[in-house]
């Protein structure tokens, strides 16, 4: 029981801490990539501690909501990723909230974040609020595709039981995994504002998204909402490597060497995961707003397809 | 039970010629509205009881009323008891909050006498016994409701919401009365035990389900039949819209499960899919109507036709694996619907309250003229963003726990053996995902535009807050929406006996299981647990606020906006309800809507300013209702010479007509 509980509470520390390295380093691989230096790999612990201290500079009509929201936002995205299995599948607090939860929990995030956008009443606020609902809409829907595919195959939505049945060996390959995997990867870069949907590095506004959504936080606001996109793109990249690349992850039996062997799988595939990321965003380039749809609705598509295929053979 | 509860509605009536006598004294409003919320408070008492107390028994009466052979058949069962706590937690709040609401009522005359019978017409329904007395009593409270919705009758539109109301209400009716005299069959027993005594052939019981379908599903709102509502539910004073829409529709849910679950036997399979593919079309096109609305009362009329949809999909797939044989997974499906319409009428009663009181105080309803609200009226904003929050489904709230359920169920469905049902459901799913996610943009755009940002007019600059009695009802209900978030297996344990009398089994026990988890099937499989993610999520952020306080910094400077360095002074260029459904507009509108965004410029050199102008075309309403209105007119057109007739041609007419009966009656012979 205690020692759950301490693993528990080390995997709700190590996301948090490990999620701005990862960023980081994506920033890093994508310069290198450009034959640029880069920022140092430990820059947004730098600019998290750098904006923390800053004082918040606040609109004249920005009201109480908007200054509570980025705790919402973070506590929402923090729980959900803390709720995803990184090294071990046995999470102890997995039964409290399954899958279909935890989208909902970053649904009720982006909810939020979005009437941030709206709360100063500024053009770009709104102009970010109002596209990121319309890729959330399509997004969203995407991944309860993928959830209900994997549901059907692992025969739960509990994710420590699924991780720990993609884990098992009598998966095999199968056509709506596949599916499944390319659906959820094209759902992962909208969500996490990547390019071709959205570009992270962007300062132009008209261009852009998640950045014009929270443009008028500062201080610990920001830092707290850029922590928060941070964990989240951890969080997806874990859910991608616990179900799909379930390799080394820790299983029931917790002996010291499979965790360590599993902590060590894991910064692996952490590692690769961006860096895959850095090597797809270097090579493409981003879409226009309403080619978003297309590229959404594709992902929804394959979604029901793969979620049909199970429905009509459970060896699919 | 049902005696006291035959008192309570013989109060409500009572108190309707009291109101009238009453009339226009400055006392009528606080009597009428307290009495209705003392009975329905004893009302929702009597339903709790009967829920959990003699499981089972259901205690009946038979009045002399009605025909003279039948009588007046009243029952509470599990069933009613059920509805009945809906409907009278809908009538107590909605009474407690017209206790401050109803004071701004320029016209109380054409209010308060309707609104107890109103309220009792909904209590008949659900007691009813017999299907004469149900359709009396159904009838009573499409009448009442309709004189309500012509309450404010000046304005022209409220008049066609009411025509066009009274138009939909009678016609299923109609489509009511056939459906049970197809039931009672030629004997004429119209007592439900008689009716569920008989079993009906397979085409009878299918054309029953039919009418069923068109009847209670007018009435509730699925779209097609869904024209009605977004007129009529608004144009009702703002404690009758919220009864319209948290209450009415789900008594005409409640006509569909007495008929289709209690009355009418054992379900084909075929059946289901009718129902999921109607849910399933009514949550998506509900929800994309609600977000082209700019009308606040509109926007959550059109919404309460997406949440008609999610409960019709639990009621289709409660029917497809009840008609497979599946029970344990239908008890699932029937309670998560169950529980969806326990949650709906609260947070559509919230929101409805919530907009009333925004009409109230600024006297707008359109949104383009609101804006800011959250200043002035902190504490309604903060009510109704917990309602917004329900409705969107997400956690912790309540609305959340229903769709979860509803989920869960569809994940059951591979395990139905028709392969009509295994490609439909997962397509229904989908629909039901998409309606999920695009319900959190329509209430990002309700809240935003209304409460957030600058005011758009100086009426919502100058808002007051609203007053303590509707004030009180509003944090009652979202109070409400947290427990029943939180705390969802009290509620799906109260449902038992409901699914166990429809279906014959139940969910598993809720109540003992570890931190109050919800558990549908099996703990290896899935679960929730709602008080969890709420003092997880509560915790995480207060720890990270006081750390944050703490260690680093907690200065704060009020300056102008930053808006990329050109903030505009004027509030005319903040994203507006409409531009911020422009995205969603061209990705489905230009398919469903034939959205279309016209723009006029002016001639070169002319100072007049461009003009956007969008248009949006209801395909229903032209593909529909237009055709059959036009029938009509030209019909009568044609008729209408009749009315010009000599004697002698009338005579002829009448001579006429009687040969030609005559005649029919011999050959029929």
């Amino acid at each position: 029981m205690i020692r759950d509980f301490a693993l528990q509470c080390t995997e709700m520390l190590l996301v948090l801490l490990l999620s701005p390295l990862l960023t980081g380093f994506v920033r890093k691989v994508k310069a290198r990539l450009l034959r640029r230096q880069g920022p140092p790999l430990l820059q947004p612990y730098r600019d998290l501690v750098r904006l923390m201290r800053k004082e918040v500079v606040l609109a004249e009509s920005a009201s109480w909501l908007f200054r509570v929201i980025p705790y919402i936002v973070f506590a929402g995205t923090w729980v959900a990723a803390a709720l995803v299995p990184t090294f071990r599948t046995g999470l102890m607090f997995s039964w409290s909230a399954d899958l279909i939860a935890i989208i909902a929990l970053l649904g009720s995030a982006r909810f939020f974040l979005a009437l941030a956008g709206l709360d100063v009443g500024t053009a770009f606020g709104g102009i970010g609020s109002s596209r990121e609902v319309m890729i959330a809409s399509l997004a969203e829907p995407a991944m309860l595709m993928i959830v209900f595919t994997l549901a059907l195959i692992a025969g739960s939505t509990q994710l420590s039981t699924m991780a720990a049945f993609m884990a098992s060996s009598v998966v095999g390959l199968r056509v709506s995994l596949a599916l499944g995997l390319l659906a959820l990867i094209m759902v992962a870069i909208a969500e996490n504002a990547r390019i071709p949907v959205d570009n992270p590095a962007t300062h132009l506004e008209l261009t852009m998204v998640h950045e014009a959504m929270v443009l008028e936080y500062s201080g610990r606001h920001l830092a707290l909402i850029d922590l928060a996109s941070e964990l989240k793109l951890l969080l997806y990249v874990s859910l991608i490597g616990c179900l799909f690349t379930p390799w080394g992850i820790s299983g029931p039996v917790e002996t010291p060497q499979a965790l360590i062997i599993g902590v060590i799988a894991y910064g692996a595939k952490l590692a690769v995961g961006g860096f895959l990321l850095a090597v797809f965003e270097t090579a493409i380039a981003k879409m226009r707003v309403f080619r978003v749809p297309e590229f959404l609705g594709a992902a929804l598509m394959l979604g029901l397809l793969a979620t049909l295929l199970m429905f009509v053979s459970r060896s699919l | 039970m049902i005696i006291e509860a035959l008192y309570g509605v013989a109060v409500l009536l009572v108190l309707a010629p009291v109101a009238v006598a009453l009339g226009a004294t400055s006392r009528a409003t606080p009597i009428v509205y307290g009495v209705t919320l003392v009975v329905t408070l004893m009302l929702g008492v009597i339903g709790v009881a009967s829920l959990y107390g003699e499981t089972g028994h259901a205690t009946s009466v038979t009045l002399p009323l009605g025909l003279p052979w039948l009588g007046a058949h009243l029952r509470i069962d599990a069933l009613s008891a059920f509805f009945l706590v809906v409907v009278n937690l809908g009538g107590a709040t909605a009474s407690l909050y017209a206790l401050g609401y109803g004071r701004h009522e320029e016209t109380p005359g054409r209010v308060l006498p309707f609104y107890p019978a109103y309220l009792a017409a909904m209590n008949l329904v659900v007691l009813a016994n017999d299907a004469f007395s149900f359709l009396v009593a159904w009838e009573f409270m499409s009448l009442t409701s309709w004189a309500l919705v012509i309450a404010h009758h000046r304005d022209q539109e409220n008049m066609r919401a009411g025509y066009v109301y009274l138009l939909m209400a009678s016609f299923g009716t109609l489509t009511l009365l056939l459906a049970f005299g197809l039931l009672a069959g030629a004997g004429g027993n119209y007592a439900f035990d008689a009716i569920r005594a008989a079993h009906p052939s397979a085409a009878l019981a299918a054309l029953v389900l039919i009418l069923a379908l068109i009847g209670a599903g007018s009435k509730a709102g699925v779209v097609p039949l869904h024209a009605w509502l977004p007129l009529a539910h608004p144009a009702a004073p703002s404690q009758v819209s919220a009864l319209m829409s948290g209450v009415m529709t789900k008594v005409a849910v409640y006509g569909f499960v007495r008929i289709v679950f209690d009355l009418l036997g054992a379900p084909q399979w075929w059946w289901s899919m009718l129902v999921l593919a109607i849910g399933g079309i009514t949550a998506a096109m509900g929800v994309l109507y609600a977000l082209m609305q700019h009308d606040l009362k509109r926007l959550l009329a059109y919404h309460t036709v997406e949440n008609i949809g999610i409960i019709f999909i639990g009621l289709g797939l409660a029917l497809a694996f009840k008609a497979e044989g599946l029970e344990w997974a239908a008890a699932l499906a029937l309670t998560a619907a169950l529980f969806h319409v326990f949650n709906h009428s609260v947070f559509k009663s919230l929101l409805f309250f919530g907009a009333g009181s925004v009409l109230s105080s600024t006297g707008e309803r359109d949104m383009e003229h609101l804006g800011g609200l959250i200043h002035r009226m902190p504490q309604t904003a903060f009510v109704f963003l917990v309602g917004c929050v329900a409705i969107s489904a997400l956690p912790p709230l309540n609305g959340f726990v229903s769709e979860w359920l509803t989920f869960q169920a569809i994940l059951l469905s591979p395990q139905l053996s028709s392969w009509g049902l295994k490609l439909l459901v997962p397509a229904v799913g989908a629909l039901l995902a998409l309606s999920a996610a695009l319900a959190a943009a329509c209430f990002v755009k309700a809240f935003g535009v209304t409460f957030l940002g600058r005011p758009r007019t100086e009426a919502a600059a100058k808002a007051e807050e609203t007053d303590s009695n509707s004030l009180a009802a509003m944090v009652f209900l979202a109070a409400l929406c947290l427990v029943a978030g939180v705390l969802p297996g009290i509620f799906l344990d109260a449902l038992a006996p409901v699914s166990h009398a429809l279906i014959g089994a139940r969910m598993p026990h809720q109540a003992g299981l570890q931190w109050l988890t919800i558990v549908p099937i099996a703990e290896s499989r899935s679960s929730y647990n709602g008080l969890l993610v709420f003092l997880f999520v509560v915790m995480s952020g207060t720890l990270a606020a006081s750390a944050i306080h703490r260690l680093a910094s907690d200065k704060l400077r009020r300056g102008p906006a930053w808006d990329c360095g050109y903030p505009d002074p004027s509030p005319a260029t903040q994203y507006t309800a409409s531009s911020f459904a422009q995205p969603i507009r061209r990705v489905y509108g230009t398919l469903v809507f034939r959205a279309r965004e016209i723009g006029e410029m002016p001639p070169p050199g002319a100072m007049t300013p461009a003009k956007l102008h969008v248009d949006i075309r209801d395909l229903i309403w032209d593909a529909a209702y237009a055709p059959i209105a036009n029938l009509i007119a030209v019909a009568t057109e044609k008729l209408n010479v009749l009315q010009f007739l000599t004697i002698r041609r009338y005579l002829t007419l009448v001579f006429a007509a009687l040969v030609l009966l005559l005649l029919v009656l011999a050959i029929w012979q």
